[in-house]
């Protein structure tokens, strides 16, 4: 069985997001970036099914630009065999990821698609579901846990209510929530080993696939600043605040 | 042309967000129409359709609709979208698992989690966790959008009376079974919708000292709510998770007792009216949004917090 795991690079989560002053977008110059944490449970549960004998191998590709590739690099630190870089600058949106992606199953022949189930910089929440559309595959959302069978997976998905239990033939898509497992650390000689590895690069406009913007970013803006709120010296005070200032209870 | 709003139910009930959801589908368009798919169902439709900005009710009954899968639901969404400029749904788990699959079969750039109707093509949205509002326009001709629900107000539920149009079933899909759903059953307000909630962190440092929270929780009639450490470290199930990817809320009041304050948690609770943190570390960030922040150990202030809670004659309910 082949897995294919996309992911993504954004600017790191622990990165206190800056608004760029003209309202085009946020600051990413000198800006750390990382690989979008769901996507890291993706590539590891990925690695955790190859290493139960049920993969043969793991694939990582991204969509993005020149740099988006140290995503790939750091997927096969952690175990992916080799990597696809599609290349493409500027804004992309999760539709022309996703047709891009299809364009990457279909040359690959994956049975299993992972990817984490959101990204971190746009909070789109689109990429997996609109590829398992557009390859009329089952989907698998906000997975917490899979058990891989014979040709289905048993899926465990975190929604508003608590747990849900689905099961869903192969091939299939799986987006990941961050309860699935623990995102292991590349070793460093893995990390070594992983420079030899092969991404391949494949231009996006060699896919045929239209990748303009269908959006229009008009500004982006802070969001309105809460103003500053005071320390209370003692739960009587706060009690009192809340009963007779704010009166919230 | 009019909009499509596809609605959230158990088939007895129709779930809270869908109601916050017609709101925002009325401000893009008064000609709002629900879609309701499921089974044995009808009282959903009638409880729709006396929804006052609901202009009409389509309601398409089949066994195969008794569960919920995003798969069987696109089928059915896409037989009709045609007739309609958009096409719309909360953003809660049901929503973010469908609508980008309908979108994607429209060849639509989906619009996701909305928190405010500019004009029916310009909406802003909040990005990198509430760090960042933007102003998008979608220049596709039709549209998808989810609606954040707690932006919205919720619509009156009583007073119309929309035409119930039945229609038929779709195909179903060969490659997906629900198989069961674990809903935790609680008598207290759901974390959503909730007045109050009070929500405990890793400052916890287990999930016995819950019962802490539980208490106030219980005089307060509030909900109870966790950051992601504290459901990680398995002090509480993951439905209670507030955050970047768990649930986003909107109270009159958030306490937040020990609980540190990272982007992703803050980017669940920081709209509430008024914040409250309880935390021992002064320099903790949650105190940069709290409205009221006491510095003291949460394992001395919370009973103190119930004591003179007790002594109030009256608590809001």
């Amino acid at each position: 069985m082949k897995i294919l795991v996309a992911v993504k690079r954004v600017i790191d989560y622990n990165v206190q997001i800056r608004v760029k002053e003209d309202g085009s977008g946020v600051v990413t110059d000198n800006v750390k970036m990382s690989t979008n944490p769901p996507d890291d449970n993706a590539i590891e549960e990925a690695v955790k099914i190859k290493e139960a004998g049920k993969a043969t191998e793991i694939i990582a590709v991204t969509v993005g630009e020149e740099k988006a590739q140290e995503t790939v690099r750091k997927a096969l630190a952690v175990g992916a065999d080799r990597g696809i870089h599609v290349k493409v600058d500027g804004t992309i949106e999760p539709l022309a990821v996703s047709k891009i992606l299809k364009k990457i199953v279909e040359k690959e022949n994956p049975d299993l698609v992972f990817m984490g189930k959101q990204a971190i910089d746009d909070d789109c929440n689109q990429t997996g579901q609109m590829l398992a559309a557009h390859l009329n595959w089952p989907q698998a959302t906000f997975a917490s846990k899979i058990e891989v069978n014979d040709k289905s997976l048993q899926v465990t998905r975190e929604v508003d209510e608590g747990l849900e239990t689905i099961e869903v033939n192969t091939p299939a898509i799986v987006t990941c929530d961050l309860r699935l497992n623990e995102p292991r650390y590349a070793s460093l000689p893995n990390i070594m080993k992983a420079k030899k590895k092969p991404i391949e690069q494949i231009n996006a406009s060699d896919l045929g696939v239209d990748t303009n913007p269908r959006i229009e970013h008009i500004k982006i803006e802070e969001p309105p600043k809460r103003k500053a709120g005071i320390k209370v010296a003692s739960v009587e005070e706060l009690v009192q605040k809340l009963k007779n200032e704010a009166k919230v209870i | 042309m009019s909009v499509l709003l596809i609605a959230e139910h158990n088939n007895k009930d129709v779930k809270p967000f869908t109601l916050n959801a017609i709101t925002a589908a009325s401000q893009i368009d008064q000609d709002l129409h629900v879609l309701l798919i499921g089974s044995k169902s009808d009282d959903v439709a009638k409880s729709l359709s006396e929804v006052p900005l609901v202009k009409k009710v389509l309601h398409i009954d089949h066994e195969i609709y008794e569960n919920y899968i995003a798969e069987n639901y696109t089928a059915a969404i896409l037989k009709h979208a045609d007739k309609y400029s958009h096409i719309i749904c909360s953003a809660n788990t049901f929503g973010k698992n469908l609508m980008p699959r309908v979108a994607a079969l429209l060849d639509i750039s989906q619009v996701s989690d909305i928190i405010k109707v500019i004009s029916p093509d310009t909406f802003l949205r909040p990005i990198y966790a509430g760090n960042a509002f933007a102003t998008v326009k979608s220049n596709d001709e039709k549209k998808c959008v989810t609606i954040r629900p707690t932006s919205f107000e919720a619509a009156e539920t009583t007073g119309g009376s929309a035409e119930i149009e039945k229609i038929d079933a779709a195909d179903q899909t060969e490659n997906t079974k629900f198989i069961n759903r674990e809903e935790i059953k609680s008598d207290r307000p759901e974390l959503g919708t909730a007045r109050i909630v009070i929500s405990g962190g890793r400052g916890l440092q287990s999930g016995e000292n819950f019962k802490l929270i539980t208490d106030v929780a219980d005089k307060l009639n509030a909900a109870i709510g966790a950051s992601r450490a504290a459901v990680d470290a398995g002090y509480i199930t993951n439905e209670h998770q507030v955050g970047q990817t768990g649930k986003v809320v909107v109270p009159d009041l958030y306490i937040a007792v020990g609980i540190s304050g990272a982007i992703q948690h803050l980017a669940g609770m920081k709209e509430s009216k008024v914040i409250v943190a309880i935390n021992k570390d002064g320099e903790a960030p949650i105190f940069s949004v709290a409205d009221y922040g006491l510095e003291a150990d949460l394992f001395e202030a919370l009973p103190q917090f119930l004591e003179e809670l007790n002594k109030l004659n009256t608590i809001q309910k």
